[in-house]
């Protein structure tokens, strides 16, 4: 009988994960296939990782999205950061309204805020382009930045920064040497996560993109509109493994994954 | 009371995010709110006519709500089967699923959020198009079985959709199940209660705040999609979404584009609130 219930509820679980990651097996399998067409019997060829490296747009998105990614990470950690650290440490009128606006990006479905944000740039001149991604990129990371490093502050006792403090280190050197080490996990995890928003995000790139600048998810998008071919097959298997892989690493090191360390 | 000086750098801290996010999230949804009451796409130097008309045409034409209506059951309907499907998955891995392999499969299940969401989508598009790998299975079984085109159809977009989705649903119920004493569990099972009761009225009740926190988390978005309709649903993929897209690309009516995502907006949130009340009503009578 619990033998039964534990064999129903392990295949529950494997087919779920099947669900999951079936699809994604099989678009990294066809980037191997010779066939343009997806045609089967399977012929394993690097045909189409050729034809990658020869389209120079593609490899232009990719460097955009990542250099996005990283300039959109770095800023949205630091700002996040310091607004963490003034809810955690001071009192003062507003706090509460101020944090609940922080969900404003983050309910509002992105498209809305993609056209809005089109609007506006248009409006008072600042265009479409990287700069105006990248402003996109840092407001939508900026809240969960806040809140992921929030949590990390809001569960380790303010005494230790007091005594310090008191004994005479200045603000800078309190941070420094005691608050950044121990919320160095909850820092490392906000910025995985805004670099994942940023090299992820479609809407924003999308409607904020100007004619010959865009990001990789914009150009999977325009190419799958013209006709599918194995080249995008082949760019997105080296997308997915390196992310996932990245992340993988990353969670192993930094127990993340939502269990608590036992 | 605190002093000035700590004041002023409690606003120093939080002052670059907050101008930062006013810039690009708090004004342009002001501007856009604003641009929903005008005529035409303002261009250089034309004085800007307030109007009601966009409003009016959403009200007038019935087209529009029809697709509103469209968007909201496919929020409805992908949200559903997210429930459906993913709770059973949280329930086991918080119940059934212990130590090493309990950490791996949630880790296995969170993972694709890390990969790109537009790749993921993609990739159903190999596996359903005609002659895909779909196809090839049905007809495995069934050799007269035709091509199931199930590319650009409805189903598909839900399928697309509920695969991008689903692993919210399952964290946030795994996370509040799996912070339900055991031990309440167990009094209720010696007190005679059968397995089904103890989930009805004690485990089910005390993971509602997961389920509604994930349910909430898939909705909206799913309203407000856009790209995945269109690359699953072709033709039937027609959604308010891609319609609101397509005023701010090909039709460059911005206006409108602005009414209708504000009109999307209004009901989303409406949605919400009521489901907010019902749940707050409901703990009240328990």
């Amino acid at each position: 009988m619990i033998a039964a219930g534990q064999f129903a509820v392990r295949s529950y679980l494997t087919l779920m994960l099947a669900f999951l990651y079936l699809p994604i097996a099989i678009m990294i399998a066809m980037a191997f296939n010779e066939s343009a067409l997806y045609e089967l019997p399977f012929k394993f060829s690097f045909v189409w990782f050729e034809a990658l490296s020869g389209n120079t747009q593609l490899w232009a998105a990719t460097r955009n999205s990542i250099l996005l990614a990283t300039a959109s990470t770095i800023i949205a950690t630091i700002l996040g950061t310091m607004s963490a650290l003034a809810f955690a440490r001071y009192q003062f009128r507003g706090k509460t309204l101020l944090r609940v606006i922080l969900f404003v990006p983050v309910t509002v479905p992105w498209l809305i805020i993609a056209t809005a944000m089109l609007v506006f740039f248009f409006w008072v001149g600042i265009g479409r382009g990287l700069h105006a991604m990248l402003l996109a990129h840092v407001a939508l990371s900026l809240p969960y930045v806040i809140v992921i490093v929030g949590a990390r502050l809001t569960s380790f006792p303010m005494e230790l920064e007091e005594a310090a403090a008191t004994l005479g280190a200045t603000p800078w050197q309190v941070f420094r040497r005691i608050s950044a080490p121990i919320i160095a996990p909850g820092i490392v995890a906000a910025a995985l996560f805004s670099f994942a928003i940023s090299f992820d995000q479609f809407a924003t790139s999308y409607f904020l993109s100007a004619p010959g600048v865009s990001t990789l998810p914009v150009e999977i998008y325009s190419a799958i509109r013209r006709g599918f071919t194995p080249e995008i097959n082949a760019i997105s298997a080296i997308v997915i493994v390196l992310s996932m892989g990245i992340m993988l690493i990353f969670s192993q090191l930094f127990r993340f994954s939502g269990t608590p360390a036992e | 009371m605190i002093g000035g000086r700590r004041l002023w750098s409690a606003f120093g801290l939080v002052a670059p995010a907050y101008v930062w996010l006013t810039v690009t999230v708090f004004l342009p949804l002001s501007a856009m709110l604003y641009f929903s009451f005008l005529v035409k796409t303002p261009l250089l130097q034309q004085a800007a006519v307030l109007t009601l008309k966009q409003y009016h045409l959403f009200f007038a034409r019935g087209f529009y709500s029809y697709l509103l209506g469209r968007s909201l059951m496919l929020g409805f309907y992908v949200t559903l089967a997210c429930v459906i499907f993913g709770y059973p998955a949280a329930l086991f891995l918080a119940r059934y699923v212990r130590g090493r392999s309990r950490e791996a499969i949630l880790l296995l299940i969170v993972l694709p959020f890390w990969s790109n969401a537009l790749i993921r989508v993609f990739s159903w598009t190999i596996v359903l198009r005609e002659g895909g790998l779909l196809d090839r299975l049905v007809q495995f079984f069934l050799p007269d079985a035709g091509v199931s085109g199930l590319l650009y159809s409805y189903p598909a977009i839900v399928i697309g959709l509920v695969h991008s989705f689903i692993p919210y649903i399952i964290l946030t119920c795994y996370l509040s199940l799996q912070a339900i004493d055991g031990s309440l569990l167990d009094a209720a099972r010696s007190l005679g209660a059968s397995r089904l009761t103890t989930f009805r009225r004690i485990t089910f009740p005390l993971s509602l705040p997961g389920l509604i926190v994930g349910a909430v988390l898939i909705f909206v978005p799913v309203t407000g999609s856009f790209m995945e309709p269109r690359i699953l649903g072709g033709k039937s993929g027609m959604m308010l979404g891609t319609v609101i897209e397509d005023q701010f690309t090909e039709v460059f009516n911005w206006p409108l584009g602005a009414a209708l995502s504000f009109i999307l907006l209004g009901v989303v949130l409406c949605i919400l609130g009521l489901s907010q009340l019902l749940i707050r009503l409901r703990s009240r009578v328990a």
